[in-house]
């Protein structure tokens, strides 16, 4: 089909082969067609290379203006058209005929690539490396191929519990308590909820992970919420005194590290939310932020 | 999501579709579970596991179909942990998957998967068994659900009992101490109890009853832990006292909870060892007083004595170790501890305690009569604040404390020494103080019992009050049973066989004491308790003799002292011619009441005792009563026969009478017999007099004319009763009498009076043979015969051939 295909479209296939490509990690990231696929995995400051393969459709010619290959870092949002905020270029070829495979290497030393790549519900960042063979007409050959960032920090400086009381007066109070305010990507969530004071009937109590994304600034602010992960972490009725321990391996669930206004463009923020629902299935909840980072592997 | 709280569960017919759904899907999610563990795949072996197990989550089961559930359930994770063990084998490693299990999301599978794999990871080692176990049972807090919860830590009680760190085992050392393995079933049991407890709170006020029953049915899974905590090598008795009681005691004190602390305080009893009871006394009986009022502490109290006391008996070497720890004293002091403080509690509670006390102390100290008497003691102060005790349960228990030092002595006299006895019996009704009465008759009767001293006496008549006299609070003897009453009145005449003593003193003493008490008990019951009374002192009497006989020296030197003091009773050296006053007086009474029949053999009875120890004017004074009695009180014509009878045949024995008393009491008994109403009865009364004229005896009268005196008037009055009964009824009566006379003719004439010849006997003969050959006489067979035989003695007396047939030659038949 393919190949039928690229007889009318494509006079040539363009594929790009990263230097280490066998080796280096992949990451699986879905596509909004609700397909995984699978990038390799690059951080900020490392050396793109590879090489660029062209193959001419079988016994055509392909006259081209030249052959470039740039490095965009582009922020998608829903409804506008996105924006780079990075692009680098390479000429690999000047301008002339291709009429059989052709390999052009390549290399973008120490990329500058601050913003991991990002698969939210509204915004998108990706990092795109895309070969154009000029040509007047038809228009030019365009090949794009995408491949993930992944910055890790260095773990935060200050790590603080949280530790909070809340309760609705005569009602129910609690005091609950995470052991950490920043947690990598992988940690562990311990902690414990006490409760002061129960006059309500509970039926469970659960731990939510949300994810906020908002774009946009000042009055025009979107912003979207997501659950991540919702934790069952007591069944039935508490009696005051009781503790309940939490224990939440976070590994398990997509999470990205906190992003905080990437190019004045967008955020991402996680929030812990301690959910009791009653009998009458009221819910009662406390939301706290916690910041995620990713920490080196 | 089915874990919604119910207003309680559904009807049985739902609950049985409950659980047959619930159970067809935990086989489904179980089925799909075995194919992934046959495929090794672990992520989809703990997602249909996961599954499965959130069929555990229900709300809708009563405990009981979801214990079935559990089972079903239990049995499926059995499977899951092999796959487990298998799992680490080929490389993965347990604290991978102690890991991986705990992303499931609802917390009810995720735990117990967390168990069913920590059970896998201690037994590999890896990790130090206290570690796995404490973060266990803390992460189960999770479940606050009290059905769920409780199961869920009975999971993980059950997996764990064989991982303990318990001292030998082989997670001690790296793995922790028996400490970490206490420290952690305590725990479970602290949580599992609240849980337990909270059960009641659940759902509507108005199903209480129910769910309490429904709840006392998971109460083993409670118990359980403590049966866990009994069976740890490790704990030895310091522990036990150190940490263990104290921390579980704390447990059931502050629960507060009826059901669970009369269980679990009977569970620490039951399960513990008796040694560790005994050494830790204080703080078990503590806790005792700090339950709830509602709780049955009495039973949890007596199981734990009763426990203690059979402890005892094992092994005497024990004995000094409840006397070290001074186990009756703190048990006493808790018994009046637990009933002041529990205000609530019913008499029959209290009482309850007691019995309890008092059986331990039976059983355990025996030879300690103060600790008993102290118990009793106890008792009687509880009792003073109710006067009577009315309540039926408390009188039962009051009688089965009574009882039970008669049942451990097996002797009154034992228990006379209780100073507290009787005043218990104080508290109880009319009817429950005779049936105690009885009870203490019945055993002094069983085990032969004698009561040896007067001031025993007086003490068991204190006892036996309702029996021996009327007292404020019973019924009129009207009103009593006539068949019961009798019974009671032979118990208590039985009785007196019972008190008795070898030394003279002490038992005059004795039957005074007695008597004072019969006294008091109405006309009624003397005809029952004085006759024995009586016996009781002719045996005395007869006993006093013969020691005179033996000691003729002591008599001479005692007979002047004696006279001069005779009306003191309490003398201390003892004659019998007091006990015949005393004996005298009490016949007295007794014709008093009035029962001159009685009297009057009672009289005669001791005339003839006089008359062996050769007291003549002791005996003459009883004739003289026995006489007036017969005249003043006998009226009936029957009993005026009998009495004759009596009279002449004891007075005929008499031989301490000189001349002049001797006739003139034969004179009145012969003028007696002539009085009598119908002539055959004096016919008869006046041939019986005869023989008072004629004793065989040695040195005996034999006034032979007298007797032919008797004899021809009895005759005289036959034939007047013949001539009498002809005129009244046509025809004469039978000849019984004259054959009867003839009879005592034949007996003098071979004892050879002088005064009845041959002839005298044929003459007689002849009248009869003519009277019953007379037409007017009546026919009666037995006559005949009665004559015929006699004929046919005086034939054989003929042919003999000795001197009495020499001297029956003369005679003709």
């Amino acid at each position: 089909m393919n190949y039928i295909v690229g007889v009318f479209k494509q006079p040539c296939v363009i594929s790009v082969k990263f230097a280490d490509g066998d080796t280096r990690k992949q990451a699986t990231v879905k596509k909004e067609t609700g397909q995984s696929v699978e990038l390799p995995v690059f951080s900020s400051k490392d050396t793109i290379s590879g090489e660029v393969h062209i193959v001419p459709a079988y016994g055509k010619k392909i006259d081209h203006l030249g052959v470039k290959i740039e490095l965009f870092g582009q922020i998608g949002l829903s409804l506008d058209r996105g924006y780079d905020f990075t692009s680098l270029v390479r000429e690999l070829d000047i301008p002339g005929e291709i009429y059989q495979h052709k390999v052009y290497p390549f290399e973008f030393s120490a990329v500058e690539m601050p913003y991991e790549s990002y698969n939210g519900a509204r915004v998108k960042l990706r990092y795109v490396l895309r070969v154009t063979v000029g040509r007047n007409f038809p228009s030019n050959i365009i090949h794009d191929s995408e491949f993930w960032v992944r910055n890790t920090s260095p773990p935060p400086e200050k790590i603080n519990p949280i530790k909070m009381e809340v309760g609705i007066e005569d009602c129910l109070h609690i005091e609950f308590e995470y052991s950490k305010d920043k947690y990598h990507l992988t940690d562990v969530v311990i902690g414990k909820i006490y409760f002061l004071l129960v006059r309500i009937k509970i039926k469970h109590m659960e731990l939510e992970i949300r994810r906020r994304e908002s774009t946009g600034s000042g009055a025009n602010t979107i912003v979207e919420t997501e659950t991540l992960a919702k934790f069952e972490l007591m069944d039935g009725a508490p009696v005051r005194g009781e503790s309940i321990p939490i224990r939440l391996f976070l590994k398990n669930y997509d999470l990205t590290p906190t992003y905080r206004n990437i190019n004045n463009k967008f955020s991402v923020k996680y929030f812990f939310n301690l959910v009791l629902v009653d009998e009458e299935d009221r819910r009662y909840f406390k939301q706290q932020e916690v910041t995620m980072y990713r920490l080196d592997p | 999501m089915q874990n919604s709280i119910p207003d309680g569960f559904p009807s049985t017919n739902d609950q049985e579709k409950l659980l047959a759904d619930a159970l067809a899907l935990v086989q489904h999610h179980a089925f799909y579970m075995h194919r992934a563990l046959d495929n090794n795949n672990l992520q989809d072996a703990l997602k249909f596991s996961a599954q499965m197990l959130g069929e555990l989550r229900t709300s809708k089961l009563s405990p009981q179909k979801y214990y079935e559930l559990y089972m079903k359930t239990f049995d499926e994770l059995r499977m899951l942990e092999v796959f487990f063990k298998e799992e680490t084998k080929r490389g993965c490693t347990n604290a991978y998957l102690y890991e991986e299990v705990q992303h499931a999301g609802n917390v009810l599978p995720r735990l117990y998967l967390l168990c069913t794999v920590g059970s896998v990871y201690i037994r590999s080692k890896e990790a130090p068994a206290k570690e796995v176990l404490k973060d266990l049972v803390e992460m189960c807090r999770g479940i606050q659900h009290p059905v769920r919860g409780l199961f869920l830590r009975s999971y993980l009680s059950q997996i764990s009992k064989d991982k303990l760190t318990d001292a030998a085992s082989e997670f001690e050392g790296c793995g922790g101490t028996v400490v970490d393995a206490v420290e952690f079933v305590l725990q479970n049991f602290t949580e599992m109890n609240k849980l337990w407890v909270r059960m009641q709170h659940q759902g509507p006020a108005k199903e209480k009853e129910k769910r309490e029953k429904e709840r006392s049915e998971l109460r083993d899974l409670v118990g359980k832990n403590l049966h866990v905590l009994s069976q740890l090598e490790g704990v030895d008795l310091d522990m036990y006292r150190d940490i263990v009681l104290p921390r579980v005691l704390e447990q059931v004190v502050n629960c507060k909870d009826e059901l669970a602390q009369y269980y679990l305080m009977d569970c620490i009893i039951q399960v513990f060892p008796d040694e560790y009871h005994l050494q830790t006394l204080d703080t078990l009986l503590g806790a005792c007083s700090q339950l709830q009022p509602s709780v049955d502490v009495k039973t949890v109290m007596s199981q734990l004595m009763d426990r203690l006391s059979v402890y005892a008996a094992s092994a005497p070497e024990v004995l000094a170790e409840f006397s070290q720890v001074e186990a009756f004293s703190k048990l006493s002091e808790a018994v009046i501890k637990v009933i002041e403080v529990q205000q609530d509690m019913p008499l029959v509670g209290a009482v309850c305690l007691h019995v309890a006390l008092l059986t331990f102390t039976l059983r355990v100290h025996a030879d300690r009569l103060d600790y008993v008497d102290q118990v009793l003691g106890a008792c009687v102060k509880k009792l003073n604040g109710v006067g009577k005790v009315n309540d039926s349960k408390a009188t039962k228990q009051i009688i089965t404390l009574l009882s039970a030092p008669l049942e451990k002595y097996n002797n009154v006299v034992t228990v006379l020494n209780l100073t507290n006895y009787p005043k218990i019996m104080e508290h109880l009704d009319y009817g429950t103080n005779k049936i105690m009465a009885v009870v203490i008759i019945q055993s002094i009767m069983k085990n032969g019992t004698f009561i040896m001293e007067a001031d025993k006496v007086e003490a068991l008549f204190q006892l036996l009050k309702e029996l021996v006299q009327d007292s404020d609070g019973s019924p009129t003897l009207d009103e009593l049973d006539e068949e019961d009453f009798m019974e009671e009145q032979n118990l208590v005449a039985r009785l007196v066989q019972m008190l008795t003593n070898e030394d003279n003193d002490e038992m005059f003493k004795i039957l005074i004491t007695a008597k004072k008490h019969f006294q008091k008990g109405g006309s009624k019951r003397l005809g029952y308790s004085l006759p024995p009374l009586v016996f009781s002192a002719l045996k005395l009497v007869r006993r006093l003799q013969e020691q005179d006989k033996n000691n003729e020296v002591d008599k001479v030197t005692f007979s002047p002292q004696e006279q001069g003091s005779s009306t003191e009773a309490d003398e201390a050296n003892i004659s019998p011619q007091k006990v015949f006053q005393f004996l005298l007086q009490t016949v007295d009474s007794l014709s008093a009441v009035p029962a001159p029949e009685l009297a009057l053999r009672l009289y005669l009875q001791c005339a003839e005792a006089a008359n062996d120890c050769d007291l003549e004017p002791i005996a003459y004074e009883f004739f003289t009563q026995a006489f007036v009695t017969y005249e003043e009180e006998i009226s009936d014509s029957k009993a005026q026969v009998t009495s004759i009878h009596l009279i002449v045949g004891t007075l005929q024995r008499m031989h301490v009478f000189g001349v002049e008393n001797r006739d003139t009491l034969t004179h009145k008994a012969t003028g007696y017999s002539a009085k009598l109403l119908k002539k055959p009865d004096q016919c008869r009364a006046v041939y019986v007099c005869s023989h008072l004229f004629w004793i065989e005896d040695e040195g005996g009268v034999q006034d032979g004319e007298r007797v032919l005196l008797c004899l021809k008037r009895a005759l005289r009055i036959a034939n007047a009763a013949q001539q009498m009964a002809s005129v009244t009824k046509g025809s004469g009566g039978p000849v019984t009498l004259f054959v009867e006379i003839l009879n005592k003719y034949l007996y003098y004439f071979e004892h050879g009076n002088q005064h009845i010849t041959n002839a005298v006997i044929q003459g007689l003969i002849e009248l009869i043979v003519t009277e019953m050959q007379s037409e007017n006489t009546t026919q009666d067979p037995t006559v005949d015969a009665f004559f015929a035989s006699t004929l046919r003695y005086i034939r054989f007396q003929k042919q003999k051939g000795d001197g009495v047939a020499e001297r029956y030659a003369a005679i003709e038949v």
